[in-house]
């Protein structure tokens, strides 16, 4: 099992560190590999091909690597808490929270000071709050109700509330920042410079790092709350840091590349099914992976036709599948 | 030696402002080594007395004491290397094998990551031992059946190594002779290991058979005792009065109450006259000796008016001819 699950690490991390040499290659201009070595140590010639790899494809890989990790690990979180396997941070109204913050940001503008509007560190605040405040509303109401569907049926209500909120909003809203809002929604990878990178890294890194702190409770989770609370975890803290990272995590991530859907609900099953166990010593580390692997495979994908596709349909086309097949598996 | 007491406990539900009261005042103490069984009817509180004392319910007054330490004082952790659960909370985890299972028992113990020493994987290979399923030790807990699933949750609470065990109806939804195994077991953990294990069931002639001691709850309060004990003093025939059936002491069920407006009489075989008597008492006969009718009971069949019956149907046919 050790040996296994040895190997199985191995392979996904090399194949996650391929696609994205891969993903730094592919796109409308290829660079090859000895042109990207060049470039690292400092040693390039072409000037354009340097610049489209350090400052646009870079990042965007960063990107990649960041959001698939993060919504995977969100995702996970939420099934463990809710024990529910369709749970994640989109289906809960999370990414719906986030879109109200964004688009709050985005569309109700002429109300903000610009300094505010024009800064990263708004448009992830905004973002995260939504998110969190969603979040906490879907919590806040699982303390008083034990059925995890009725539960996701709440989830799914707060997240039409923030919808309805940001129809309301585009009603009142001038076409450019309707245009805006709706090219936020469809997703992207490279709206993410390095000023916004400063942002993004820690808030992904410290939610991360919390998952990883909380991997031994969220175990303990598994076994339902009222066993949780017999083997001594302090449950009610243990779901409070539970949103707080899901809500960094998902976002974080949602507000620089828009709401990328099904990631969340489909990689953890993907660790899952590959490592053959339910800890989370074994499936966080599987779900960075799995995750970081798949966004990087949507994006060389989105770029293979001249005009690049959104990131969340691809994304998409993955994941319902996916869906589908936990469904009919589990009958 | 008493490892767990209450002192005045009052347990039930409160809401904002209006406390629901279940069961006020109660002085209960849970002893080391002894297996005691919780048995009532349904709505006297059995739940939540269980979940009171095992620390997942707030008591609304009154005092829980663990050894001398009292329980709303304990943290978590502190909680968890005292009382191990063993819940009715379906357990469905994707490609948990019996090993992984039993192993969260030794989630108070081990650090951050939930990593092992080899004392934990020791006390998890034991408590397996324990409950006979070390053959079954890697397989997946989702293929094992009710009873199996049972015995490895009770592993996991042995695995825990705390001094006191509770287990909210853990027969429950389990076949005859997996219901006895499971009793079974519990009563010899309790004796061999000298942990102190309360369960709640509503199976009352099992209870009477394996319960070292017995908490009956009736909506007036709480009676300990050894099972004959109370079975002598009355106290199971006024916690289960009703119209429709009585506690029948002679062998420790529940016989239902018949309208009998009809009189018979029956002699002969004892060990087929209990079925007899059965059989008599469902058609809404009542046995005594001025009865008009009386049936002879011989070494395979009844006699009844000079006529031989060979089976139960043929007889009972004949006295309603007779009587109507």
């Amino acid at each position: 099992m050790q040996s296994r699950n040895f190997i199985l690490f191995f392979s996904l991390s090399f194949l996650t560190m391929s696609l994205f040499l891969a993903d730094l290659a592919w796109g409308s201009i290829h660079i090859s590999l000895s042109e990207m070595i060049a470039t690292f140590t400092g040693n390039g010639q072409d000037g354009i091909n340097s610049e489209i790899l350090l400052n646009f494809r870079l990042p965007k890989a960063i990107t990649a690597v960041l959001a698939g990790a993060s919504l995977s690990v969100a995702g996970l979180m939420m099934q463990t808490l809710f024990r529910n396997p369709l749970a994640d941070p989109y289906i809960l109204g999370v990414s719906s929270g986030a879109s109200l913050g964004v688009a709050l940001i985005t569309m109700a503008s002429a109300f903000l000071p610009v300094v505010l509007v024009n800064s990263g560190w708004a448009m992830i605040l905004a973002a995260v709050i939504g998110a969190a405040l969603v979040l906490l509303l879907v919590v806040g109401v699982s303390f008083r109700i034990q059925n995890a569907v009725s539960l996701l049926i709440v989830g799914i209500m707060f997240g039409t509330i923030a919808g309805s909120i940001v129809s309301v909003l585009q009603n009142f809203s001038n076409p450019d920042a309707i245009k805006l809002f709706v090219m936020w929604t469809f997703g992207s990878l490279s709206a993410v410079t390095w000023t916004y990178m400063q942002v993004l890294l820690p808030v992904s890194l410290i939610g991360i790092g919390m998952a990883f702190f909380l991997q031994k409770r969220l175990d303990g989770l598994l076994l339902g709350e009222n066993y949780a609370r017999g083997l001594g975890v302090p449950i009610i803290q243990t779901r409070f840091l539970i949103v707080i990272a899901t809500g960094l995590l998902a976002g974080g991530i949602t507000a620089f590349t828009g709401p990328i859907a099904f990631v969340g609900v489909a990689i953890p099953h993907i660790a899952r099914g590959i490592f053959r166990t339910s800890g989370h010593k074994i499936l966080l580390p599987a779900t960075i992976l799995c995750g970081a692997s798949l966004l990087l495979v949507c994006d060389i994908i989105s770029q293979i036709p001249t005009y690049t596709l959104p990131i969340n349909t691809i994304s998409s086309l993955f994941g319902a599948p996916v869906i589908l097949w936990i469904i009919l598996k589990r009958k | 030696m008493s490892v767990l007491s209450t002192h005045n406990l009052s347990i039930g539900y409160s809401k904002k402002r209006s406390k629901t009261i279940v069961q006020p005042a109660l002085n209960l103490i849970l002893q080391a080594g002894e297996l005691v069984c919780l048995i009532g009817p349904n709505g006297t509180g059995k739940s939540t007395l269980l979940r009171t004392l095992a620390g997942l319910q707030k008591p609304l007054d009154g005092k829980i004491k663990i050894d001398d330490d009292e329980l709303e004082n304990l943290s978590h952790h502190e909680k968890a290397m005292l009382i191990a659960l063993v819940l009715t909370d379906r357990v469905d985890i994707d490609n948990a094998t019996v090993y992984d299972i039993v192993s969260f028992g030794r989630h108070p113990y081990s650090n951050w990551r939930g990593s092992f020493s080899e004392e934990d994987e020791k006390q998890v290979r034991e408590a397996i031992e324990m409950v006979h399923l070390t053959q079954k030790r890697d397989d997946c807990f989702c293929e094992l059946s009710d009873g199996e699933r049972q015995r490895v949750m009770i592993a996991k609470a042995l695995a825990q190594d705390t001094p006191i065990i509770m287990l909210d109806e853990p027969t429950a939804h389990l076949d005859l002779p997996n219901r006895i195994e499971i009793m079974l077991l519990l009563h010899r953990l309790s004796h061999k290991t000298g942990k102190a294990i309360l369960l709640s069931t509503h199976e009352l002639d099992l209870a009477l058979q394996a319960a070292d001691r017995i908490w009956l709850m009736s909506n007036a309060g709480v009676e300990c005792g050894v099972p004959e004990d109370l079975v002598f003093n009355g106290s199971f025939n006024r916690t289960f009065e009703s119209k429709y059936y009585f506690f029948n002491e002679a062998n420790g069920n529940f016989s239902m109450n018949y309208p009998m407006t009809r009189k018979v009489w029956v002699t002969g075989d004892k060990t087929r006259m209990y079925w007899t008597l059965r059989a008599l008492a469902r058609a809404g006969y009542i046995v005594v000796s001025d009865a008009e009718f009386t049936i002879t009971i011989n070494q395979n069949s009844w006699i009844l008016n000079e006529k031989e019956f060979s089976t139960v149907k043929d007889l009972l046919d004949e006295l309603a001819i007779l009587s109507a």
